[in-house]
């Protein structure tokens, strides 16, 4: 019996954006029915080298060979047509559409006239779903399902084209623990098919518990690659952030003393709050305390955000504000009780089209005056911002749009420094910017702590929340799993936990 | 590093034909209304009179006042295709509480004048009102919402005529409507205080402002702790009272009260806002460019009568003229989006 060949094997690949190096002379191979865990932080080069196996990038260096034979996709497409399946964080179903639509959705099975055979669609499917252990009925609406399942329905779709390499990016980050029991059962059974499996993910708890081999991914290049019995946690994390150069990386990868303060005053109190994402959180968020809620995609910390501002509707709950139990039934609301918000993308917290002015005056126009624009007020207060926060260019008069990514962050950030709230909420507040803007957020967000405000930090980056947090949450699939209190803290611990 | 005279003409120049672009969507309207004019005005003497002109304001008057309240819900970047309905019914309801002449078969309730006209502008209100809950609190879009109005209008209206044509109204009413103050029709002076009332309120109120805003982008607003909902509400609300009056001073203009009379209102209204350049997408344009689209509209209504030209070709112009609008509105929305976002 012949030795059974490789499924996937890549060999010194290598890919730069526009001068920016994303991976660096990996190699990477896939063995017949295993399951590989990849892992890394966010940017150390994984997504862009599933990418490439994938056929979504085209361009890049070295070789691949599947099924033992070198290809060269030019297309997500060609890479389907090889047998290489990927499913996206972001689900792909169409909502609308029953569980057999979407499981042979771009093979539909056709009577001779070339109409859909639906008999066959639903038996077909059935059948499908059946064997791989997938207990739904094939004729619901799979919008209507629980996330957990319309993963599993978007897994069995990719596994009915025929791939014989499937890529999970981050699957379980939004699944409940029995759902991730469900994953992994399915996956087992998959791999005993011999097909085999990439498991893209953040939670290493996860990735121990189902891989066989796991790759670890550091600045684009491939640092090891283990098997997972002779691995545990703190070897992963040492290796991910790369415990050899902590002396080289900034401050902050090493020990961080907290500095609570358990003396000053409560001002913003959540006690059991549940909503869409997140159930049970009880915090505290207390005056001239920087609170850090870390987690990781997914688990729930961003919608916590955008609930302490009114955007959603609580379930469950109450939140307090200085012993009052606030009604937040709009954002208007919670800004009047004196908390402010920002959140994690850009643009949905600006008005691209608008001059600077009028961005920092939409949420004090009614303190300014009730009835009646004063337009030259709102210039000079914005003129005021402008010179404090340094804003480039200094014209209150530019329109929004034409500003530096930073600088628009510094806008947004003006808008509620007029009035100084009780509550600051940021979400991700240094997404996507250069290091000289990221230090000019850190330190207004550190004056407005010594101005004696709670300030919350939502962040899926570690850096952030390490750099700025009094104390830290960490939440996990939508709830609160431990606190960082007056002791200290580094990011392998904080990573530990999540 | 100093930049030499010529590079600083040259960014000056540049950014002035950007400031340029940036105003298309005001520039065109304007050039189109005088090239209109300018047409006309060649092409037949009797356009060019002073009679003529104050036809021109009659005629666009009651659409004025129907496109004053609608820039309010177009410039939130919605829409409202209730609005003639509505001032069909409100107009019949005027007139439902009026005394009627004894050979108009009507089972009407004769009140005296004020009260029939607080009760008719209650009725707008009560029917901008249940607009602005389905939009607002239930979630149905605005397109679809107002489309079931538009049916509940005429409904209203054609079970309190049924079949029938009222003629009365209440004196003032049928002054503002129909009467005039010298050379200047009384409809004409209304339409143009709507107009300056809603232009005051947009541009130096904060209420105004929040109208842009939310039109502009919705969610920052939102998470600028505005309360989207309730400007919604209100913008829709303003777009029934605009379109009651307009229906209350119509009927006196028409001199009847009558099913399906203000059909042709709908578009015509929506056509002046759009025309005049406010964007279909929300956030920019103004009571201004409304002025300017129905003097569009108005101007080539009335100047294709002056050339004698095919009434049925007319119809196609007129189409015509719309779409150019049209491609002009999303033309210049993508112009300005794209200098903000590079």
């Amino acid at each position: 019996m012949p030795r059974p060949v490789t499924p996937l094997e890549l060999k010194g690949i290598s890919k730069s954006f526009g001068g920016v190096v994303a991976l660096q002379d990996v190699d990477f191979t896939l063995e017949p029915g295993e399951i590989h865990g990849l892992v890394g932080e966010n940017g150390a080069g994984k997504s862009t080298l599933m990418k490439i196996i994938a056929g979504v990038h085209t361009e890049y260096d070295g070789t691949m060979c599947v099924a033992g034979k070198q290809v060269r996709h030019h297309s997500a497409r060609s890479a389907r047509a090889a047998g290489i399946g990927m499913v996206h964080q972001e689900l792909s179903i169409i909502p609308e559409l029953s569980v057999a639509e979407n499981v042979m959705l771009g093979a539909q099975p056709t009577t001779r006239l070339g109409l859909i055979d639906w008999a066959a669609m639903t038996r077909k499917a059935t059948d499908y779903l059946r064997e791989l252990g997938i207990d739904v009925d094939p004729r619901a609406t799979i919008g209507g399902l629980p996330l957990g399942l319309q993963q599993l329905v978007e897994i069995a779709r990719v596994l009915s084209s025929g791939a014989r390499i499937i890529i999970l990016d981050e699957p379980t980050s939004a699944l409940s623990p029995p759902e991730v029991e469900v994953l992994f059962g399915l996956l087992r059974r998959v791999r005993l098919g011999g097909r085999s499996i990439v498991f893209i993910s953040h939670f290493l708890d996860d990735i121990l518990r189902v891989s066989d081999r796991i790759t670890i991914f550091r600045n684009g290049r491939r640092i090891e690659t283990a098997a997972v019995a002779y691995v545990d946690k703190a070897w992963i994390i040492d290796r991910m952030i790369g415990a050899g150069h902590r002396a080289l990386e900034e401050s902050y990868l090493g020990e961080i003393a907290l500095d609570s303060r358990p003396s000053a005053p409560v001002v913003l109190e959540t006690q059991g709050i549940t909503g869409p994402g997140f159930h049970d959180v009880s915090l505290q968020a207390r005056a001239g305390e920087v609170l850090g809620i870390y987690g990781f995609m997914g688990s729930g910390q961003l919608e916590l955000a955008r609930a302490l501002f009114g955007k959603t509707r609580l379930r469950a709950g109450q939140v307090i504000l200085k012993g009052r139990p606030l009604l937040l039934r709009n954002t208007a609301q919670a800004r009047r009780a004196g908390i402010a918000f920002l959140p994690e993308s850009r643009r949905s917290m600006l008005f691209a089209q608008e001059p600077i002015y009028k961005n920092m005056s939409i949420s004090i126009l009614g303190r300014i005056s009730r009835l009646w624009l004063r337009p030259a007020q709102e210039r000079a207060i914005a003129a005021g911002h402008v010179k404090h926060l340094q804003i480039r260019p200094a014209s209150v008069d530019r329109l929004l749009g034409t500003l530096s990514g930073g600088n628009q962050q510094k806008v947004a950030l003006a808008k509620w420094l007029t009035h100084l709230p009780q509550v600051l909420v940021l979400s991700e507040p240094t997404r996507g910017m250069d290091v000289g803007a990221k230090d000019d957020v850190l330190t207004i967000v550190k004056d407005l702590r010594a101005k004696g405000i709670a300030v919350v930090v939502v962040s899926t980056e570690p850096e952030t929340i390490l750099s700025l947090a009094d104390r830290i949450l960490v939440m996990k699939r939508g709830t609160i799993v431990h606190e960082f209190a007056a002791e200290t803290v580094s990011k392998d611990r904080l990573l530990a936990v999540a | 590093m100093t930049p030499s005279n010529a590079a600083v003409e040259l960014t000056r120049k540049a950014s002035r034909l950007l400031w340029l672009r940036s105003q298309l969507r005001n520039i065109a309207p304007f050039a189109t209304l005088l090239a209109l004019i300018a047409l006309f005005s060649v092409a037949s003497p009797s356009f060019t009179t002073w009679d003529n002109v104050a036809n021109i304001l009659r005629q666009v008057s009651v659409t004025g006042i129907i496109a004053a309240g609608l820039t309010f819900v177009i410039l939130c970047g919605e829409i409202d295709l209730s609005v003639a309905s509505v001032a069909n019914a409100v107009g019949i309801l005027v007139a439902f509480f009026t005394m009627q002449d004894s050979s108009v078969n009507i089972a009407n309730m004769p009140l005296p004048g004020g009260l029939a006209i607080g009760l008719a502008i209650l009725g707008s209100l009560a029917l901008g009102a249940v607009t602005a809950f389905g939009v607002t609190v239930i979630g149905i879009p605005s397109f679809i919402m107002t489309l079931a109005m538009l049916q509940i209008g005429s409904g209203i209206g054609a079970m309190l005529v049924r079949g029938q044509i009222a003629y009365n109204v209440p004196g003032i009413i049928a002054t503002l409507g129909a009467g005039s103050i010298g050379p200047v029709p009384w409809i004409v002076v209304v339409a143009a205080i709507v107009l300056l009332l809603g232009h005051i309120v947009l541009t130096y109120t904060v209420f105004g402002r929040t109208v842009y805003m939310v039109g502009g982008n919705r969610e920052a607003a939102e998470y600028s702790g505005v309360n989207v909902r309730l400007v919604l509400a209100a913008v829709l609300l303003i777009s029934a009272v605009c379109a009651g009056l307009a229906g209350m001073l119509g009927v006196a203009h028409f001199g009847s009260a009558q099913q399906d009379e203000f059909d042709n209102y709908l578009l015509d209204s929506i056509s002046a806002v759009v025309v005049g350049g406010t964007s279909l997408f929300g956030g920019q344009g103004g009571i201004g460019n409304t002025i300017v689209g129905l003097l569009v509209l108005g101007v080539l209504n009335n100047g294709l009568d002056h050339v004698r030209i095919d009434s049925f070709l007319k119809i196609l112009i007129r189409g015509m003229i719309l779409l150019l609008a049209l491609v002009i509105n999303v033309y210049a929305q993508r112009l300005r989006a794209s200098q903000t976002t590079a």
